[in-house]
This record gives structure tokens, C-alpha cells and sequence, in this order.
């Protein structure tokens, strides 16, 4: 009895795990497939058309991809920074009373959902882009920086993750030899801990370039490729969320299903990357 | 200046640029969570609990549809994606191990875990919502389901490796079956473990709302089929916060501010959890 019980547990076990796989698998299937229309119609050019349309049945992803492009970078160019300070004060200068109430909030800070970041960036920070930096609010530039906010305890959290694996007792030689702290942290935590702190980088881009909610509410869905940053504009997640439910013809719908699969392999390329960067860090640390 | 003071004043510099950003992003906490309790207890009420939506600009609205269908579309989500999840997880740490295919499906789950969740709203939309003819709870729990898979199969997988192999071979030793040997030996060792990634991941995908957007849209009555479209707090918090309406975007406010008191409870009893496991 207990053989057969044995037996129907691991394959239980064992066809749920795999069912993962076929899983994503059929996400990409499915996507596909609903893209066929729109890439029948378009081809390559859907890709570089920068005129989105649904009243003419013309659909152009360009400005969409170089909004999540713009936006996304953005928000790294001002995360980055702020989040090898955190790091660092995490790591490296808080002292030991401070480290753990200050990295939980940090890690609960990086559990809000992303709605409400979308929603505090509305109310309270599209009024200060625009008495800052002219326009209506709704823009760009907005979208950046509640982009760059929502991803900075997420990118905190994992680059002192990285910053901490370097083992004290290389830190406690260099500061024998009378090195300071940022001799320290520039000579032995940075060079051991590179690989971990860009793979987090690179993660956080996979995250940040996906996100929808935080950005929605104030990058405006307008679809024009500006060189001005306090212009409304859209990325891929902004105009899924935006038209998904409106879409009316089948060629507006493949057009959508292939912006959400261009979206798909853009992310799961740049997760890969991190990812791979990552166990190869972690592979050296064991 | 000598080499030395130079290196003292860089020094310098950098730790208070550090001490400096430190400040900054927990000034951005504190400023989300002000606002948040500052908005969210100013439009707290009993109404908020007792009544459903109305239009704009009624004394009698609240968010009682959108509670309760946030509490079934994730409550369906759970009892069937922490099951799974957990099932799955045990393949990875008792079955297959270091196995090519453990190693892929680990793989897999943590890039799936990333992966945009809007882009699982549509796929969910193609394969569930197109062939019913329209929105549903099921699809909205079907979406968060997907999401929630990967979270736990990782947590059950971390947790029941972290269970010694000298525990397990004692019951084996004993006569026990492996499917006992698991579910008497492995999961007792990991419990705390795996209930804290359990509430993790429910918190996790209780603030989703993208994927919900087009599979459970929303509902501004209460509605207790899973058939039919459904309310959640997050997409009403969405269609309350953008509407021009003051009093719906105090209302946004109050869901926020249940959400995310719900979100971070979780997230602090989790923690909590694991905390008592390690002071053990």
C-alpha cells in the first residue's frame, strides 16, 4: 500500500514541477500566436513605425519601446547611486543598533505595492515636476522618477546582500594595514562583491522595465517620441494597461499581444542575464 | 595636503554621501507611509466597510465589493497555488536535487518571478477570458495563481533543503516510506520556513493589480460569483485614484491605505516567524 502511496507522491510531485515549465512555455506559445495578425500586417516595421493609430488600423510600437527604454533609464541613472549609498551605510557604516531596524524598512519599503507608489506619485509628485520642471506633470520624466523610487529598496536590499558576502576577514587585513573605509569598500568590497551588485542592477532594470502601476498613473499614455522629458509619453506596460480593455478590432488586439510579447522577451532576456551573473557569484562565494 | 589627509577627506565625503542617500530613501518611506496613514484614516469609516460603490458624489459609498472580492480572487489563488507550489518545491528538494531538471525548473521560477505581470493578465485574458466571452474572478485568480506558483515552489525548495539529510535518514532507518519520511520529517522541520514564504508570497500577489486589469476587471456592486467580473481593492484603488471625483479618490485612499496595512502585516508576521525559527 504505502509503495503505491510512495509512488503517486513523487509523480504527483514530479509532473507539477515540470508542468512549470510547459507552463511558461505556453505563455510564449500563446502570445505568439495571438501576435500572428499584427505580424503578418507589419512584419519589422511594427518595430520602427512610431505611428500608433487604432482608428486606422496603423500600429507602431516605436514610441512604446522608447518610452520603457527612456523611462527605465531614467530610473536606474537615479537609483544606482542612491542604492550603493543605502548599500553601503547598510553594510559598511551603520552601526550595529541601526543595521537591522533600518534593512527591514528597507526590505518593507520594497514590499508596497507598486500601485501605490503609482498612486502617492500622482497626488504628490506630479505637482512638484511640474512647478520644477514646467509642463503638466504627467510626463516622462515623472515616470522616471517614481519608476527610480519603487525600485531603489529592491536594489538596496540585494546590492548589500552582494556587499555583505565579502568575508571580514579580508576587510579586517586592509584596515591593519591603516586603509580607510572608503579604501575599503573601493579595494576590497566593490572588487569582491562586482559580479553580485551588477547582476542586482541588472535585475532591478528586468523589474523596473516591466513594472506598470507605478508608472501609469503619470507617464499619461500619449503616444509621440519627444526629446522633451517633461512631456507626456507611454511605455509597453502604460499602453497594455491602458487599451488592453479597449481594443476593438483583431488587429488592434494581435497588436497589443505582441507589444506584451516583445515586452515578455525583453525582461526574461534581462533577467536571464542577472540571473547568470548571479549563480556564477554565488558558485565563487561557495 | 599629504596622501594621508587626502584619503581622510575623501573618506569623508563618501560616508557622508552614503549616510546621506541612507537618509533620503528612508525619508521616502516614511513620506509613503505619512501619507498613506494621513489619507487613509482621514477617509476610514464604517461606511468604507458596510457599503458597496456608488456614483460619485453619494454619502453612502464604500468599499465592501471591492474587500470582498479582493479576498476571494486571492483567497481561490492561495488554496490552490500554495498546494501546488509547495508539491512542486518538494520535487526540487527531495526528488530532484542537483538533476538537469531540477536545476531548469529552478531556473525557470526565479526568472518567472520577475517577469512583468501584465504580460500574465494577457495571457490569462487569451486563454481563459476569450473563450468564456468575458471577465471573470477565476480569471483574475488564474493570473495571480501563475504568479504565486513560482514564489512558493522556491520557498519550499530553499526551506526543506535547509531540514539536515541526518533527520531524514534517521526515518529512513526507521522503515518510513519516503513519502512519510517528507510529509512527517521534511515538512515538520521546515514549517516555520514555509509558512513564511507562504505569507510572502500571498502578500506579494494580494497587491498585484496589473494582472488583474483584464481578467477580473471590476465591479462597482458586490458580487460573490467567480463567473462573473469582480471588484478588487487594487483596480478599484486604480479607477478611484485617476477618476476626477474628490470623494472616489478619498475612497482610493482607504483602500490603499487596508492594502497596504494588509501587505505589511503579512510581510512582518513572515518575518517574525523566521526570526523566532533562528533565535530557537
Amino acid at each position: 500500500m504505502s509503495v503505491i502511496i510512495d509512488k503517486i507522491f513523487s509523480f504527483a510531485t514530479k509532473y507539477i514541477a515540470i508542468a512549470i515549465l510547459f507552463l511558461v512555455a505556453w505563455i510564449f506559445t500563446v502570445l505568439f500566436q495571438h501576435s500572428l495578425d499584427a505580424m503578418e500586417a507589419f512584419g519589422f516595421d511594427f518595430i520602427t513605425e512610431t505611428k500608433w493609430a487604432p482608428n486606422l488600423e496603423k500600429f507602431g510600437a516605436l514610441p512604446a519601446i522608447y518610452g520603457s527604454i527612456v523611462s527605465t533609464f531614467l530610473a536606474m541613472l537615479l537609483a544606482v547611486p542612491l542604492a550603493i549609498g543605502v548599500a553601503i551605510f547598510l553594510s559598511e557604516l551603520a552601526p550595529a543598533k541601526l543595521k537591522s531596524p533600518v534593512g527591514v524598512s528597507i526590505e518593507l519599503l520594497a514590499a508596497i505595492p507598486s500601485v501605490i507608489y503609482g498612486m502617492w506619485g500622482l497626488f504628490y509628485f506630479v505637482p512638484i515636476v511640474r512647478d520644477v520642471f514646467g509642463g503638466i506633470g504627467i510626463s516622462m520624466l515623472t515616470a522616471g522618477i517614481v519608476l527610480s523610487i519603487m525600485i531603489l529598496p529592491f536594489m538596496a536590499a540585494v546590492t548589500r546582500d552582494a556587499m555583505n558576502t565579502t568575508p571580514d576577514i579580508l576587510k579586517e587585513s586592509a584596515y591593519a594595514l591603516g586603509g580607510t573605509k572608503w579604501d575599503i569598500i573601493k579595494d576590497i568590497v566593490i572588487p569582491y562583491a562586482k559580479a553580485g551588485i551588477i547582476g542586482s542592477f541588472i535585475l532591478a532594470l528586468g523589474r523596473a522595465i516591466g513594472e506598470t502601476m507605478a508608472v501609469t498613473f503619470v507617464m499619461g499614455n500619449v503616444h509621440q517620441i519627444s526629446t522633451n522629458l517633461t512631456a507626456p509619453a507611454t511605455s509597453i506596460p502604460v499602453t497594455l494597461a491602458n487599451e488592453f480593455t479597449e481594443a476593438d478590432t483583431s488587429l488592434y488586439y494581435s497588436s497589443l499581444f505582441e507589444l506584451s510579447l516583445i515586452l515578455l522577451v525583453i525582461s526574461f532576456t534581462i533577467i536571464s542575464i542577472a540571473k547568470f551573473y548571479f549563480l556564477r557569484n554565488k558558485r565563487l562565494a561557495s | 595636503m599629504t596622501h594621508t589627509q587626502k584619503r581622510i577627506i575623501i573618506n569623508k565625503i563618501v560616508m557622508t554621501l552614503s549616510t546621506l542617500s541612507a537618509l533620503i530613501g528612508i525619508g521616502f518611506l516614511f513620506w509613503i507611509l505619512a501619507i498613506l496613514i494621513f489619507n487613509g484614516m482621514d477617509a476610514l469609516s464604517w461606511t468604507i466597510f458596510s457599503q458597496e460603490g456608488a456614483p460619485p458624489g453619494y454619502e453612502e459609498s464604500g468599499l465592501k465589493h471591492a474587500l470582498i472580492g479582493q479576498l476571494m480572487i486571492v483567497g481561490v489563488a492561495t488554496l490552490f497555488g500554495v498546494p501546488l507550489g509547495i508539491l512542486a518545491g518538494t520535487y526540487l528538494s527531495e526528488y530532484g536535487q542537483k538533476s538537469h531538471l531540477a536545476e531548469t525548473i529552478r531556473d525557470i521560477s526565479d526568472i518567472m518571478m520577475s517577469a512583468p505581470s501584465i504580460v500574465i493578465g494577457a495571457f490569462v485574458y487569451a486563454i481563459v477570458v476569450t473563450p468564456m466571452g468575458h471577465f471573470s474572478g477565476w480569471a483574475g485568480s488564474i493570473a495571480l495563481i501563475i504568479i504565486l506558483l513560482p514564489i512558493i515552489l522556491r520557498t519550499t525548495d530553499d526551506m526543506l533543503q535547509l531540514v539536515p539529510s541526518t533527520l531524514r535518514e534517521a526515518a529512513f532507518a526507521l522503515g518510513a516510506p519516503k513519502y512519510k519520511v517528507i510529509m512527517q520529517v521534511v515538512y515538520r522541520g521546515a514549517k516555520a520556513g514555509i509558512l513564511t514564504g507562504i505569507l510572502l508570497g500571498v502578500a506579494r500577489v494580494a497587491g498585484e493589480t496589473a494582472p488583474l486589469l483584464f481578467t477580473s476587471f471590476n465591479d462597482n456592486f458586490l458580487s460573490t460569483d467567480m463567473t462573473d467580473p469582480m471588484a478588487s481593492l487594487t483596480v478599484t484603488m486604480y479607477n478611484y485614484a485617476t477618476s476626477p471625483y474628490e470623494d472616489w479618490q478619498k475612497i482610493g485612499w482607504a483602500a490603499a491605505f487596508i492594502l497596504s496595512m494588509f501587505i505589511l502585516s503579512l510581510n512582518i508576521i513572515g518575518r517574525l516567524l523566521l526570526f523566532k525559527k533562528k533565535g530557537r
